[in-house]
């Protein structure tokens, strides 16, 4: 099987909104950005293209299309679309060069959340039938599952404030955060609950922005004579729309990706999980059984800023950036779509 | 059939979702300009086109258009079509031209009406300018121009549409 590696990682910042600018003017920057990294001047110099967003984020139809003018589609270019977030335009791309269609790709996602009211907006992708007539929010869904899980013992609300403090404080160190201070678990739980028994800390905030990424062949990535770092594997695996049927407090497609994914074959110096509430984090990280010698969300994660299409594929360019930097050997990237981690991918990458 | 087999063949389920749209940078600023009865468009840096009306970033090249370039409100026909069914909502009665316009100066078309013609006349290089609204009734649309008319002026050759200066074919 052709090795793939990744040459290079961009991303906004994550804003609270991104005011007057539309959706390619907040892709051109950070895709140059990538073109820059790799030496290369636009789309032309790559085989392939695959975007991450969702038509439901702006409120317009096939306002992805218009993505495609931040690329430089003259002459034509190959191009594809998930109505997903960019991890799994990533895997697409995987697909598109293992079976030999291309040597490298371009990979961006993007989203601007805040024209709408996200979590009303989002509850529209559950079962058409039965929950999104009831327009129940991703809010109010995780505090349910946050709810069971403390009910039933398997964390409490200083586990969840700690991880939370964590994020805020990692995230001092990420200049693209949207949340960070130096707060401990103490100062979290001194805030009023919002969704019992979610506090606002808890909660991922809405965040306007887009992340790109360019793959290839390790052949490709060598002829370029940029530091890269290979990906060794990637898995994903979905759960039931019906929640009902669901373990809510564990998450067994993400062990399932894991394993797929190869993650146990070697050490995991650090892990970046697309977490939106704290409490999914601890299932997380007990779902891929991570110990105490695996840096968690080193970036702060999505709680400090979640891009929506694009933080999936930002966890993987965050391990990415420390892999390049010396900083890890080996590391997994986690994304989640869906409400209460339904849908999960796990990327393993590896220093070259 | 009985009661219990009965086929449910639908169900409503109502999708209201409200959003505070933008149109963008590059839209905002045409759109200004528009208000005060001013026709832009942006260059690209690259390849040097000039797109009306702009959305910030030249579509083949992939980077931004900063440039802003004023045109003229006279335009050249470079495809029409005459539509025979009402717009819903719309006062203009059938049969209409709807167009491809290219204004001057500028090297993409943009779709607008045509009136004050006889429809059977309406043809491809034809020169056009635009009838606005009166100026009190200016805001940040295209309606501020209600539609385009014929100029007395020679046709544009095929050939040249899209490649005319803002002063037009004699300039």
């Amino acid at each position: 099987m052709r090795e793939i590696a990744i040459v290079g990682y961009q991303q906004s910042d994550c804003v609270s909104d991104a005011g007057a600018q539309n959706e390619v003017e907040l892709i051109i920057p950070v895709v140059g950005r990538v073109f820059e990294q790799v030496g290369i001047t636009n789309a032309q110099d790559v085989d392939f293209v695959c975007s991450g967003s969702c038509d439901y984020l702006q409120g317009a139809a096939f306002a992805f299309v218009l993505g495609v003018d931040a690329l430089g589609a003259v002459p034509p270019i190959k191009e594809s679309h998930v109505e997903m977030d960019a991890a799994w335009a990533l895997y697409e791309s995987i697909l598109k060069i293992r079976m030999g269609h291309a040597d490298s790709a371009l990979v961006y996602g993007f989203g601007k959340s805040s024209p709408g009211e996200l979590p009303i907006v989002l509850s529209q992708q559950l079962d058409p039938y039965y929950l999104a007539t009831q327009w129940v929010d991703t809010v109010s869904l995780a505090a349910m599952q946050a709810r069971l899980m403390l009910d039933k013992g398997l964390i409490t609300e200083r586990d969840m404030a700690e991880v939370v403090s964590r994020s805020r404080r990692n995230a001092l160190n990420n200049p693209r955060a949207q949340l960070k201070g130096d707060i401990s678990a103490d100062d979290v739980l001194a805030e009023e609950t919002y969704l019992s028994p979610l506090r606002k800390g808890d909660i991922c905030p809405v965040s306007d922005g887009a992340s790109a990424m360019i793959i290839c062949t390790v052949e490709q990535a060598k002829a370029w004579g940029k530091p890269y770092a290979v990906i060794s594997g990637i898995d994903h695996r979905i759960e039931t729309h019906n929640m009902g049927m669901r373990d809510l407090t564990d998450s067994v497609s993400t062990r399932a990706a894991a394993e797929r994914a190869g993650m146990g074959n070697g050490k995991v110096d650090v892990a970046e999980l697309y977490a939106p509430f704290s409490h999914q984090e601890i299932i997380l990280t007990r779902a891929l059984g991570l110990g105490d010698d695996t840096s968690v969300n080193p970036s702060g994660g999505v709680l400090a800023g979640n891009l929506m299409m694009a933080s999936g594929l930002s966890r993987i360019g965050e391990v990415f950036d420390r892999i390049v930097a010396g900083e890890a050997q080996r590391g997994i990237a986690h994304a989640t779509s869906g409400p209460c981690l339904q849908h999960n991918l796990v990327t393993v990458l590896e220093a070259a | 059939m009985s009661e219990e087999n009965e086929m449910v063949t639908g169900i409503e389920a109502p999708i209201y979702l409200k959003y505070n749209f933008t149109a963008g940078a590059a839209a905002a600023r045409f759109l200004a300009q528009v208000k005060k009865g001013v026709v832009t468009g942006q260059r690209c840096p690259k390849c040097k086109q000039v797109y009306i009306p702009p959305r910030g970033a030249c579509a083949a090249c992939g980077v931004p258009t900063k440039e802003e370039v004023v045109l003229a409100d006279k335009a050249t026909v470079q495809s029409f079509t005459i539509v025979s069914i009402p717009i819903p909502g719309n006062p203009i009665e059938p049969p209409f031209v709807v167009a491809n316009l290219v204004p001057d100066g500028a090297n993409i078309s943009f779709i607008h009406l045509m009136s004050e013609c006889d429809n059977a006349d309406v043809h491809i290089g034809q020169r056009v300018q635009a009838v606005w609204k009166p100026q009190e009734e200016w805001d940040y649309a295209m309606d501020n121009i209600k539609y385009f008319k014929p100029l007395d002026e020679p046709d544009v050759p095929v050939e040249k549409i899209g490649k005319l200066p803002v002063t037009g074919l004699e300039g």
